[in-house]
């Protein structure tokens, strides 16, 4: 969980958006988007983890929710899933921030 | 204990948000309302546990129905059902 | 660069080598699991409904235990969440949401839709589902209760639809083929002259 957002005294944590005004006027966009195979990718990867026991669906969960909110908002829904999975296997330690980032600059 | 379908509840208005990281499947929208038991969904463990590593506690699964208009100022019609975890749950409206 | 800022295919392609050169997940797997998934598709949750239609039984069952019904069908259960059903009735009218993320039910319906994952629809549905319909072109009586069911924790959710009027006589097939995952999320009803996308 990233910082709360604190209305009328009350702290809500901005993944939790049942009902937030914010929202209420946008119109949902009801036409179909096709996924990319990054988004399949990261699907297959996630469940792939879950079964090993390398990662639950709940830390995934806990890992979207510490995204910061505009970039909660911006990343797409696997994008996001991206970011939880690379936070929540260096926290367990099945590798390293330094591993990482190395292949960040040299793939 | 296990509620019964039709036992009135409230969902407790705890914002463990404010005392540090957590991982919370209870809605901000439902915390401090009063409601009715549908039904009993079964015993899971607690994924607030288990999102940080923590051995589960096991938790009552209830689903849990809310008039609409007990939520929002506009007071919409219909109804919420909600699946609740009974360590969020007091007895009586 | 941090893990926020990084592209993301360039984080995948860093995070599924790492894991590759260890064993831990190879790419044959992956590209295995990715089949499996793209498998499931809303014709199972499509098949499920117009078999409801047919058989009293059966639609019995699918409300009683939505996983021992899907099991039925040929559907893998074993450690995926349990299936609930929700029966809409000719003054009850069921829309499902996840308002905390996205929890959808995948095993019968397959992978969720863009909607189903914005904010707007997370944010709207609990508090005006008629707006939200609306965004649909769906109109239900104002004599009938909507029932918003928000997704927050164990279990999987779908609706189960009224058959509609002008499909006495139609074989399960052809039942299932008017059937969308729309209409088992509840933003839609079916009718006689819907048509599936193909997904």
């Amino acid at each position: 969980m990233s910082d709360p957002i604190v209305e009328d005294g009350r702290p809500r944590a901005h993944h939790d958006l049942g009902g937030v005004p914010r929202f209420l006027c946008e119109e949902i966009d009801t036409e179909p988007h096709v996924l990319t195979d990054f988004d399949r990718e990261v699907d297959a990867l996630r469940q792939l983890l879950s079964s090993k026991g390398l990662m639950s669906v709940d830390e995934l969960r806990r890992g979207i929710e510490e995204i910061p909110e505009e970039t909660y908002l911006r990343l797409s829904y696997y994008q996001k899933w991206m970011r939880s999975i690379t936070a929540t296997l260096i926290r367990k330690g099945v590798f390293t921030a330094d591993e990482i980032a190395a292949r960040l600059v040299a793939p | 204990m296990t509620l019964k379908a039709g036992a009135l509840v409230r969902i407790k208005d705890e914002w463990p948000e404010a005392l540090g990281p957590v991982h919370c499947r209870t809605p901000h929208y439902v915390r401090g309302k009063a409601g009715t038991v549908v039904r009993h969904l079964g015993d899971f463990p607690d994924p607030g546990d288990i999102a940080f590593a923590r051995e589960p506690a096991l938790r009552r699964l209830y689903h849990v129905a809310i008039p609409l208009d007990r939520l929002w100022p506009e007071e919409p019609q219909g109804e919420l059902v909600i699946e609740i975890y009974d360590h969020w749950l007091e007895r009586g409206a | 660069m941090s893990v926020l800022e990084a592209d993301s295919e360039m984080l995948y392609a860093a995070v599924s080598g790492l894991l590759a050169e260890r064993g831990l997940v190879t790419k044959a797997e992956i590209l295995e699991r990715m089949a499996v998934t793209d498998a499931a598709s809303p014709a199972l949750g499509a098949a499920m409904v117009a078999r409801a239609w047919t058989d009293p039984a059966y639609a019995d069952l699918l409300v009683a235990d939505g996983t021992a019904a899907a099991e039925e069908v040929g559907v893998m259960m074993r450690g995926l969440p349990p299936l609930g059903v929700l029966r809409n009735e000719a003054l009850l009218h069921n829309l499902v949401v996840c308002t905390l993320c996205s929890c959808y039910p995948r095993a019968v319906l397959g992978y969720p839709p863009f909607w189903f994952k914005s904010p707007a629809y997370r944010a709207r549905t609990v508090r005006d589902p008629r707006g939200v319909l609306a965004d649909w072109g769906t109109v239900i009586g104002e004599d009938v209760r909507i029932r918003v069911v928000d997704s927050t924790a164990d279990y999987r959710w779908m609706v189960l639809p009224m058959r509609p009027a002008g499909t006495q006589g139609w074989s399960q097939e052809r039942l299932a083929s008017i059937i969308r995952a729309s209409d088992m999320i509840g933003v839609t009803v079916p009718t006689a002259e819907t048509v599936r996308e193909p997904t």
